[in-house]
């Protein structure tokens, strides 16, 4: 092994680490607001990705029936409670946003070809038809039971994910997808060949995350979204709503996810279920933060890229091993170094 | 009065049901190996209903690509449905699970997966078991005929860390090292990985004349293309595995030049005239493209036409030993099954014996390259 092989096999790391690294961002973010482990993080990759494909073959992807349909659950669902309460005046813009939204959509791709398009623009419809599930799902699966147990809310989430990747075979097929790359660019780095679109997956990633830090550090909801990580009775009292912190945070959380698809699908073929097993890589990044650190988690998943693929090079058939093995030692380390704190107090 | 009228009635049921042959297939319609068994589902549809005048029920489960599922619907189609025989599964792991089931039961099963070890050795149970796709050892030797001829002396090999790529290994490695091709190196890779990039430096750096990848569909292009963009120049050979059109959307310009041993289904119009598989392979992708349109056919549906073509074949044998629903039908048809002569299928010409419950050789298998983004016959 050289110095060559070393370089390239970190910048595989590196690439990798980065989009781990996101997504364990985003399920810090939704664990520490809502309490849930939020599983279908992956699906948002895999739907993200694919519908940027199919945007590309000009089919039109099966998302903006599951927007639509969602769409119109949501609003059933508020629309009742609001005629019960009378508010009648917020019955129309309940119905734009999530009826008539996906219906323009959905026109709009009927009407005009998007494989014509541009693609920064492909990329906006593709995150535009993909983000605004996360707080659909938010609403009609997790806001009813936003009280429960983290151990129900865990098992609302599995359902939630089983249920996207069947929805995703029917949608998108068994057979992958890949989008061309965005850049063609490639350097010489120290003597290895560097791809354009490696660099920029990098440095996207980079981006987005100090993005997060000035949202959070900055803005209004990013600080009520903190809040209500630290305390959540307290941030209610203070008056922010519980059901728009999780919509806030699921949004984020989908927005992620769907970006992290997109800068993927070039380098990657992405299948209708390959989102599962790279969000829990993400997820032992996440672990490694304990759930809590965004730093650490972040830190970790870098680790997790570079561990995948440094053991690809020399153990190939035992990578996965390797990789998901780590979470022992660390939970071990983690359960004896920290007091464990009750956070239930039902 | 109502009783015996009700009981007249159960007996006239059981009786209609029982003219009937019920044919339960378990298949992988879902799960990783969905792009497989998906075809074979939609080329069940196109089974024929009657055979030498009865009909025939398919009652298709599908089992999630998973081991424990297939053995469940297995139990389920011969106790519940009381099957006469059972096509399936899609998967290797999957059908080798079900042999237990099957044996026991005493029902025939076609299996739709490829690995040798399902009808191999011939046991006491393995007698009930039949299969249509196929073995790797035949595809094996195709493949290093073709590397010796073209004087390649060193080959690495990179395949699923599952039953497909160890199996392709094992068989591959065995018939390599007896024609003196000289293995440098062995890697795995995961279905779902996003990146191979470890395993191709390894590859690389050992400088082989050949690389042979061992995966089965659209995953199997991710090693190609990682191969091309690290600059290799050798000659690349695929498996069968992955031969349908989506891998060739996926694979793209990369996949040029790629060599890879197939069922002559996958190149039928470009089939000489007198190729004994030609006719029965071009019945098939007719009928499979006027119901799911053109271009749309794969080599893994013609697995399950292969198996229905078997079960027509070997029916009205079975039919003057038994009634359909029967224990002596089923033994009639396992007979007939082995019986088989001369059939000629989608995949190639079946001859099986007491011994051999695949009967297909070396006209059951093509070479194909990719030439300009289109399946090629090469001999």
């Amino acid at each position: 092994m050289d110095l060559q092989i070393l370089l390239l096999l970190g910048q595989d790391g590196i690439t990798n680490g980065a989009i781990y690294a996101l997504l364990a961002l985003a399920l810090v973010l939704v664990f520490t607001v809502t309490r849930v482990i939020f599983i279908p993080q992956g699906e948002f990759v895999a739907y993200g990705a694919l519908t940027l494909a199919s945007l590309q073959t000009d089919k039109v992807p099966g998302t903006v029936w599951l927007l639509l349909g969602l769409g119109i659950i949501v609003a059933l669902l508020d629309g009742a409670k609001l005629l019960r309460e009378r508010r009648y005046a917020k019955l129309p813009p309940l119905l734009i946003a999530n009826i008539g939204v996906p219906l323009i959509a959905a026109a709009g791709l009927f009407a005009m070809p998007p494989a014509q398009l541009p693609l920064a623009l492909q990329v906006l419809i593709a995150m535009l038809l993909v983000v605004p599930l996360g707080p659909m799902i938010y609403r009609v699966a997790f806001q009813p039971l936003a009280g429960a147990s983290v151990l129900v809310l865990l098992i609302v989430s599995v359902a939630v994910h089983v249920a996207l990747i069947g929805l995703g075979l029917l949608f998108f097929g068994a057979e992958g997808s890949r989008t061309p790359a965005f850049t063609e660019l490639s350097f010489e780095l120290a003597g290895a060949p560097l791809q354009g679109q490696t660099i920029l997956v990098v440095v996207a990633s980079a981006l987005l995350i100090i993005g997060l830090y000035f949202f959070f550090e900055r803005t209004l909801y990013g600080k009520a979204l903190r809040a209500t990580a630290m305390n959540r009775t307290g941030a209610r009292l203070m008056g922010i709503p519980p059901a728009l912190a999780g919509k806030l945070c699921f949004t984020l959380a989908a927005a992620i996810g769907a970006f992290s698809g997109i800068l993927i699908a070039p380098i990657t073929t992405i299948y209708y279920d390959s989102g599962f097993l790279i969000g829990l890589k993400g997820f032992v990044g996440a672990i490694i933060g304990g759930l809590a650190s965004y730093p650490l988690a972040a830190l970790g998943a870098i680790l997790v890229g570079l561990l995948e693929s440094y053991a690809s090079f020399y153990a190939s058939a035992f990578k996965e091993v390797i990789v998901f093995t780590l979470i022992i030692p660390v939970l071990l380390w983690r359960s004896l170094s920290a007091r464990h704190v009750e956070e239930e107090e039902e | 009065m109502k009783k015996t009228l009700l009981a007249a009635l159960l007996t006239a049921m059981a009786a209609g049901a029982q003219a009937e042959i019920n044919v339960g297939v378990t298949l992988s319609a879902t799960g990783p190996a969905a792009s497989l068994g998906i075809p074979e589902k939609n080329t069940i549809d196109l089974m024929p209903k009657m055979i030498a005048g009865q009909k025939v029920n398919y009652i298709v489960l599908d089992d999630a690509s998973d081991t424990t599922t297939a053995v469940k619907n297995t139990k389920k189609l011969i106790s519940e449905h009381k099957v006469d025989v059972v096509i399936g599964s899609t998967t290797s792991p999957n059908s080798l699970a079900m042999i237990d089931v099957v044996a026991e039961g005493e029902t025939p099963m076609i299996s739709m997966a490829a690995a040798a070890r399902i009808v191999e050795p011939m046991d006491e149970k393995r007698k009930w078991v039949f299969k249509t796709p196929q073995n790797d050892a035949q595809m094996s030797t195709a493949l290093v005929e073709h590397m010796t001829s073209n004087n390649i002396k060193t080959v690495a090999y990179i395949g699923f860390s599952d039953a497909y790529g160890e199996g392709w290994w094992n068989e591959f490695a065995k018939i390599a090292q007896a024609r003196k091709l000289t293995l440098v190196a062995n890697e795995r890779f995961n279905r779902a990985d996003t990146t191979v990039t470890g395993q191709i430096l390894k590859i690389l750096s050992a400088k082989p004349d050949a690389v042979l990848i061992g995966g089965a569909g659209t995953p199997a292009a991710l090693p190609q293309k990682s191969l091309k963009e690290k600059g290799y120049k050798g000659v690349i050979y695929q498996t069968h595995g992955v031969a349908n059109n989506d891998f060739l959307r996926v694979c793209g310009k990369d996949c040029e030049g790629t060599v890879l041993p197939s069922g002559p289904v996958l190149v039928v119009a470009q089939l000489p005239a007198d190729n004994p598989v030609k006719k029965s392979a071009q019945e098939y992708v007719s009928k499979y493209e006027a119901a799911h349109g053109k271009g749309s056919v794969s080599t893994f549906g013609a697995h399950a036409w292969d198996a229905g073509l078997l079960l027509a074949n070997a029916v009205p044998g079975a039919l003057k030993k038994g009634q359909p629903g029967t224990r002596e039908f089923r033994a009639a048809l396992r007979e007939s099954l082995e019986q088989t002569k001369n059939l000629s299928a989608a995949h190639g010409v079946f001859n099986m014996s007491a011994q051999d419950h695949l009967g297909f050789d070396q006209r059951a298998r093509v070479l194909v390259t990719v030439k300009q983004g289109a399946w090629t016959f090469i001999k």
